[in-house]
């Protein structure tokens, strides 16, 4: 019951940073409307059949690895830029299979979409226990990329098991 | 400046839309369709400040919105030749998308 | 050199570069030789080019309404990009297209990984 207090509260601040008019009127519609939609969002949780994800992840520790990733986005993005831009494209496109350590679905998925937010890599495929990742310009070192990676997701995750 | 932004935009939206015709396969055209939604809601929010009305940045919201739920409807309309509930399809190939 | 310059030269050289990295990964959907090197283009749009170019917007707009849904769009972009890549990948290779490996052939294997 807490939980859904807090995702109306929250809905409702998102709602007021959206509309910027505040009219009583129009605020209550707003708060009605944040009202249905936990509503709506709860009749789907019970609906489904995996459940509600937890979230489960240390704040404090993630925003130093956001900061990080951003980095790397911007060192990759130089490199493929650089592909893009050179008159013979020298591509050395290999799929390699890239183990994770991750406990939670949370941090796989931010794993993943990690590797796929940096350019040059995208996971394509997700077995359980590794990602099947398609590299563009594929060297020896970018194993070595990967397992840091997955080492910096695994140290966010908190609560594991 | 948010005009120079808005014609290198717009030659980038003509390029992608180049990618879209020629094809070969689906999946190219269906990640051409996402990049060019993608460029759009890049472009509207240029838009509302080339305009100075900020409001274009509702729709740019909204249009960013439309533009995953509509790449997602796409593949798995593609996929499962259906757009309803998962169970009921044919289970050849899993559940994940 | 006052502070409005300041923060109009840096919103600037955001919004050029961005519009540049856009304009790079629109070349690169169109110039790489496969759909699974144009994934890879496709995202530097995504990615550098709608970062710069919302970071850009919010150094413009100072501190407003307007940054707050810009912060959000760029969010979402953030979280939803890479998802809908990896989707489109994912169904290209469940209905059996297979990427070549330039590794294998360097290599003279013939082993195709998966």
């Amino acid at each position: 019951m807490l939980r859904k207090i807090i995702t109306a509260l929250v809905f409702f601040a998102l709602w007021l940073l959206m509309s910027g008019i505040y009219k009583p009127m129009i605020v209550w519609l707003g708060a009605a409307s944040s009202i249905l939609a936990v509503f709506v969002t709860d009749r789907m949780n019970r609906a489904s059949v995996r459940g509600h994800m937890t979230i489960k992840i240390k704040p404090f520790a993630s925003v130093g690895y956001w900061l990080w990733l951003m980095v790397e986005i911007a060192k990759a993005n130089w490199a493929v830029t650089k592909l893009i831009l050179t008159p013979e494209m020298k591509l050395n496109r290999h799929m390699i299979t890239v183990p994770n350590s991750q406990v939670t679905d949370l941090g796989a998925t931010i794993f993943a979409n990690s590797i796929t937010l940096t350019p040059g890599t995208i996971t394509v495929e997700v077995e359980p226990g590794v990602f099947i990742v398609h590299a563009l310009d594929y060297s020896s070192s970018d194993m070595d990329a990967m397992a840091d990676m997955d080492r910096r997701v695994t140290a966010i995750e908190s609560g594991v098991e | 400046m948010f005009i120079a932004a808005a014609i290198a935009l717009f030659i980038s939206m003509m390029l992608v839309l180049a990618r879209l015709y020629a094809g070969p396969t689906l999946y190219d055209r269906v990640l051409a369709v996402n990049s060019f939604g993608t460029l759009t809601v890049l472009f509207i929010a240029i838009l509302g400040f080339l305009n100075g009305r900020p409001d274009f940045l509702d729709i740019a919201i909204l249009y960013a919105l439309i533009n995953f739920v509509g790449t997602i409807a796409i593949l798995k309309f593609f996929r499962y030749r259906s757009l309803g509930d998962i169970s009921q399809m044919p289970p050849d190939e899993g559940d994940t998308l | 050199m006052t502070w409005a310059l300041v923060v109009e030269i840096i919103s600037w050289i955001l919004i050029i570069s961005g519009s540049a990295f856009t304009i790079i990964g629109a070349i690169g959907s169109l110039r790489f030789p496969d759909f699974w090197s144009r994934l890879h283009a496709a995202s530097v749009t995504e990615s550098a080019g709608m970062i710069l170019l919302i970071a850009g917007m919010c150094v413009h707009a100072g501190l407003s309404l307007v940054t707050v849904k810009l912060i959000l769009i760029g969010a979402f972009i953030f979280l939803t990009g890479p998802t809908s890549t990896h989707a489109v990948a994912n169904a290209a290779l469940v209905s059996g297209e297979r990427p070549e490996s330039d590794e294998e052939d360097k290599k003279k294997k013939g082993k195709q990984v998966r």
